[in-house]
């Protein structure tokens, strides 16, 4: 590790947080990249987001006080800095504007969740109509045979 | 002129609206103009928050940095002399405000602190185990550093930061200050004057900018300071690997005036910061000759020093550090007393943003929403003097030293669940809480009973614990 860089170095594929856990800690990422992914109730995962140097994740178990809702991996070698409950929480009650940046990277992942739903919506719907097409036209000759 | 006149809101506090202001409130709107004098860590972060707060309720603000310092030279001239340790809770609440220190200004992540003292020393790691305490130049390196550009200075990189928020900065030394027609004016070295719609001061306590308030601004005093010592070591990489690491020593030595030392290795050099009562050479010279300081070079030799400087520090708060229409922040007003200076800059700053772009610029806006931030360091630091005061008796006291180096050892070899000394010190020298919080852990009650013990196993038992990083010097 560089002698000079702050956080911790991650290997590719290890799992930082894993659903269903407590933590205690949120995370700010200094290099690399990791996948967000939910695990599936029937076994499986999808994945919900990719995150970059910049980001934020972790959080809302901390503010929810509540089991982390999603496994975060790192896709490369990875360097993050953890943040401490205590120190972001007790600085949260003095300056709740701290809080800002966050709010405001949840929103633009709830609006990138949205889009992604919808992109899914879409697809699915898109599906539905290709094979209720696909089944007509096979339908209609047969009919039009008789 | 783009300062209003605000009339009441409906969530106003109408009693203290009317006692201050007599029905009407001064408030920056589209288009004013802020000046901020000093560059350094209050004047940046102000800067900063400011334009993004005034971002977010769509105010469009015109600011000017005057800062006469080139943060890309090398030496006094491009530094704002300081320890340069970036604490663990500032580096992680910048993280969460989106500011990362990127590794071309951290010269080197600190892992531990190593105290030293005549009856040995010890080790003490971070809780994590991870990097969260930044070692920085606030300039561009020594004298003798290989020259990195702006991009090597935390200071720089602040400037820049709020120079790409939106802010001017203007390359020029203030040098007088006056009042034009109700708004504060400022002339520069060059003879050009320039009025504002507010003007947040912030040029710490190294300059001759408190004196050009005597006259307009009567009711502020500015704070109390003491002269430090810095200076910097350049040593081999090897050396400093073996004989430094990636640890902060300090030292708590029975030497009459010394508060506190540092040795901080920053890349390939080592700054040495004292704290004290009139620090001068015969205090230096004192500190420099302990065995203590010597085992930490290379044969125990101490090589001349590259740069070195005679800082002052706040140590007592400006009286009223706000007024219609301007407000000193950082150094200037209100700062933590020995440790964290620039966190506390940070946060004084950021409650001055927020009251100008939430609640208005009168000195009653001031005294209710940015004062209480600087009421709440300035309490810290009364608690602080008392630590200070009982840090200062374990200096004097042998007996003393061996309970609590002792404590801290067997803390650190068993990786005790409560490792209550130790955490004491980790906040007290790494600064990461506040003072408070410091002795409400020592109000625990397992550490007084592990400190009886420790004082009288200490120093009756006078071996060496087994597998501790405890090096008696005896
Ligand atoms: C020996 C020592 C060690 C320290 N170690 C640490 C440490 O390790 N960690 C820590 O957090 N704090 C430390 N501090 C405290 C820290 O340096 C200060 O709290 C911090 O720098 C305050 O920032 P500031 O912006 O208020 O003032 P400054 O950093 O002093 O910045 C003031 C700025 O104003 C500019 N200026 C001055 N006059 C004028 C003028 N007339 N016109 C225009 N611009 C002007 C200056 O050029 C400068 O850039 C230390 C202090 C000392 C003395």
């Amino acid at each position: 590790m560089n002698k000079a860089s702050l956080g911790q170095w991650y290997s590719k594929g290890d799992v930082v947080i894993r659903q269903g856990e407590y933590g205690e800690h949120i995370y700010a990422v200094q290099e690399g990249e990791l996948e967000v992914v939910k695990e599936r109730k029937g076994g499986g995962e999808i994945r919900v987001a990719v995150l970059h140097a910049g980001d934020i994740f972790g959080e809302m178990a901390i503010l929810q006080k509540e089991v982390r809702s999603a496994t975060v991996r790192t896709l490369t070698e990875t360097r993050l800095l953890t943040v401490d409950k205590k120190t972001f929480m007790s600085r949260v009650h003095e300056d709740p504007s701290l809080a800002f940046n966050i709010v405001r990277m949840m929103a633009q992942r709830i609006r990138a969740l949205n889009a992604q739903l919808g992109e899914r919506r879409a697809r699915v719907e898109r599906r539905r109509l290709e094979r209720r097409t696909g089944k007509q036209r096979r339908v209609g000759p047969r009919r039009s045979g008789q | 002129m783009a300062l209003v006149q605000r009339t009441a809101q409906p969530g106003d506090n109408l009693a203290a609206y009317f006692a201050g202001n007599e029905g009407r409130r001064l408030a920056l709107t589209d288009g004013s103009r802020v000046g901020v004098i000093g560059g350094g860590p209050a004047g940046t972060f102000f800067t900063y928050f400011l334009l993004r707060l005034a971002e977010s309720v769509d105010m469009n603000l015109s600011v000017d940095i005057y800062e006469p310092r080139s943060f890309t030279c090398q030496g006094p001239a491009g530094c704002n002399h300081c320890g340069g340790i970036v604490s663990e809770s500032l580096v992680q609440l910048l993280a969460t405000e989106g500011i990362n220190l990127p590794p071309s200004i951290v010269r080197r992540g600190i892992e531990s602190y190593v105290l030293h003292m005549d009856v040995g020393n010890v080790r003490i790691e971070t809780p994590l185990r991870e990097k969260r305490i930044a070692a920085v130049f606030r300039g561009n390196g020594p004298r003798v550093s290989e020259p990195v550009g702006a991009s090597g200075s935390f200071d720089g990189y602040l400037l820049e930061l709020a120079a790409a928020s939106g802010a001017k900065v203007v390359r020029k030394l203030v040098n007088e200050i006056a009042w034009d027609g109700g708004r504060p004016q400022v002339t520069s070295s060059d003879g050009s004057s320039a009025t504002y719609d507010l003007l947040a001061v912030a040029a710490g306590v190294n300059s001759r900018v408190p004196q050009l308030f005597s006259e307009v601004a009567p009711q502020y005093r500015s704070p109390k300071t003491l002269k430090t010592f810095i200076c910097e070591f350049k040593l081999a990489p090897e050396a400093l690997d073996r004989h430094i690491g990636p640890s902060m020593h300090v030292f708590l030595l029975d030497i009459p005036r010394l508060e506190f030392a540092a040795l901080i290795p920053k890349g390939e050099f080592l700054t040495l910061c004292l704290l004290g009562h009139d620090v001068d050479n015969a205090l230096i010279d004192t500190f420099l000759g302990a065995p203590e300081v010597k085992a930490c070079f290379p044969d125990g030799a101490m090589p001349t020093p590259v740069c070195h400087c005679f800082p002052r520090v706040n140590v007592e708060a400006a009286a009223q550090p706000y007024g219609d229409r301007i407000v000193w922040i950082g150094d200037a007003g209100v700062a933590r007393l020995y440790k964290d200076g620039i966190g506390s800059a940070y946060r004084v700053a950021k409650a001055a943003a927020k009251t100008v772009v939430h609640h208005g610029v009168s000195s009653e806006d001031f005294r209710q929403h940015f004062w209480p931030a600087c009421k709440r360091i300035d309490n810290d630091n009364s608690i602080a003097k008392l630590i200070f005061a009982a840090s200062g008796l374990i200096q004097k006291r042998r007996f003393l030293r061996r309970g609590v180096l002792r404590m801290t050892a067997n803390e650190q070899r068993r990786g005790a669940a409560r490792r209550h000394m130790s955490t004491v010190l980790w906040d007290l020298f790494t600064g990461s809480a506040p003072y408070t919080e410091v002795l409400s852990r020592s109000f625990h009650p397992e550490f007084p009973a592990m400190l009886c013990w420790n004082l009288i196993a200490g120093n009756l038992v006078r071996s060496r614990p087994n597998g501790s990083e405890e090096r008696p010097h005896e």
